[in-house]
């Protein structure tokens, strides 16, 4: 059953939310281009969606801080769905994930652990827990980096951008003096 | 001096290659159901995950351990036979139970492997790791964490087996393998079941201040200032009030994690045979930096030289560590 949570609980009030260059995208065009993200992971990963079980029908709402939209995630491979919604609104969802976008995009990439952003407050998870560990975990056994899955798909722009967003998070990580 | 095997975490398959590329001598990990103690769901390995990870573990001179430590209810026992029969065809390298009836099957039918003794068997004394050793042929025993580096010097002069104790992760200090709190709330045990604090019971719910709450079924175990560190929605880390403390407390343990990198020359003189990092429900890029880290340390020791520390406060429990029992039973 999708949990549609208080006005209260959309992590907006999360610590440090950043300003992404990205802040000025219009959701129409972006949506193409995530059905094509997500079909590709899902095409080059298709191992990681037994790991999800019986939630690979859940919806998930990802909250990036910093960024103008959200995201809503259904990992089901039968009925892929990926895309960008406005930031107010409470569309049905099991399990709501917000956090910074950089944290977030290292977390997809193995180069961060879930529980230790958890422990210092910086990723927020509300709705069905047992979804989202389900989820952490199948991401979890993926080999290589998604993230550069995605920006391959894109070419050399692709590549420029996550670069341009791995220096940026990097900058942001040294200069809250935490270890990566 | 011993030089200490290295033995580390794994919940998937990435995680298990990750683990031995960082420099694991030995892999744990176990399948997906009861039969071991983080059956969390997402984690862990089907039959053919173990068959690939064991072959890319042998390959590189690293060994892997089939965690079967949790203890069968009556009438089914046939899903810990399955799980050690299919270890064993796989290759595991070692067992490690908890349950004598499991450790007496492996025993009897698979005599050539190794038995290590779970800490969820909670041996602590001389006598009990001799029963383990006389009846099963144990050949390691993981020792609880609630002894200091002298005590687990005198039993390693009383037992005739290795000793392998926990050196990061979960302070652990329940009696382990017989802590029913998670039963008492969700009706599934920790023990039985493999699961502590099931996932599917777990709710966090941030309020309206910024605080968050954590329950467990119908508790709350614990609620977060909006500033303040968290932890593990364990019952055994709740802060609960009593009338002697109406503002809550940690009554059983507190949200903090165990490193002893400092302690590992002791540990190496007190004839501790293998070092355990805890966390198979924890992510790549934890086990890549705890397991880098300490092989590192390990390394450094064994030369002679002064082991480099690193930093690993971002990735304990409530961003917290304790040298706990093995330094002082005054730790709180």
């Amino acid at each position: 059953m999708a949990h549609t949570l208080p006005p209260s609980v959309t992590g907006e009030s999360l610590r440090s939310p950043q300003v992404s260059p990205l802040a000025a995208l219009p959701l129409a065009p972006l949506q193409p281009v995530l059905r094509r993200i997500v079909h590709k992971i899902a095409a080059q990963y298709p191992s990681m969606f037994a790991r999800l079980g019986p939630h690979q029908t859940s919806v998930f709402l990802i909250e990036p801080q910093g960024l103008p939209f959200r995201l809503l995630l259904r990992p089901d491979p039968k009925n892929l769905m990926f895309r960008a919604i406005p930031r107010s609104g409470n569309p049905p969802h099991v399990a709501r994930i917000s956090g910074r976008f950089y944290d977030l995009l290292r977390l997809v990439d193995a180069d961060e652990d879930g529980d230790a952003l958890f422990f210092s407050r910086e990723l927020l998870v509300t709705g069905d827990t047992e979804a989202v560990v389900s989820l952490r975990n199948a991401l979890d056994d993926v080999d290589g980096s998604v993230a550069e899955s995605v920006a391959t798909l894109f070419g050399a722009p692709g590549r420029a951008a996550l670069a341009a967003l791995r220096k940026r998070a990097e900058h942001n990580v040294i200069s809250k003096g935490r270890k990566a | 001096m011993i030089r200490p095997e290295l033995v580390c975490p794994a919940g998937t398959p990435a995680a298990l290659r990750t683990a031995v590329d960082a420099g694991a001598d030995s892999v744990y990990c176990g399948f997906q159901n009861a039969t071991n103690a983080r059956n969390f769901p997402g984690l862990n390995f089907t039959p053919e995950e173990l068959a690939q990870s064991v072959a890319y573990a042998h390959e590189r001179g690293a060994k892997v351990l089939l965690a079967i430590n949790t203890y069968p209810p009556a009438g089914k026992f046939s899903l810990w036979k399955d799980a050690v029969d299919t270890g064993a065809r796989l290759g595991a390298d070692a067992f490690i139970v908890a349950d004598i009836g499991v450790a007496d099957y492996i025993a009897r039918a698979y005599p050539d492997i190794r038995l290590h003794l779970s800490v969820q068997a909670a041996a602590s004394s001389p006598e009990a790791i001799r029963y383990y050793c006389r009846e099963f042929g144990v050949k390691r025993v993981v020792l609880p964490r609630i002894l200091t580096i002298p005590e687990i010097r005198q039993i390693k002069a009383e037992i005739p087996c290795e000793i392998e104790t926990f050196i990061f992760g979960n302070h652990g200090l329940m009696v382990e393998g017989k802590c029913s709190l998670t039963n008492y709330v969700t009706g599934l045990s920790t023990n039985m079941d493999g699961v502590c604090s099931p996932a599917a019971d777990v709710e966090y719910v941030r309020e309206a201040d910024g605080s968050m709450s954590t329950r467990l079924g119908a508790f709350t175990i614990d609620c977060f200032g909006k500033d303040e560190t968290a932890g593990y929605p364990t019952i055994c880390k709740g802060r609960y009030t009593a009338d002697c403390r109406p503002d809550g407390y940690y009554a059983f343990e507190e949200p903090i994690s165990l490193n002893l990198s400092e302690l590992l020359p002791d540990l190496i003189r007190a004839g501790v045979h293998a070092f355990k990092i805890e966390g198979r429900q924890r992510s790549r890029a934890y086990v890549r930096k705890v397991v880098g880290a300490f092989r590192e340390a390990v390394d450094a020791v064994m030369d002679g030289s002064e082991p480099v520390l690193a930093d690993l406060l971002a990735l304990t429990e409530g961003q917290k560590q304790t040298q706990g029992a093995f330094k002082t039973k005054t730790w709180r």
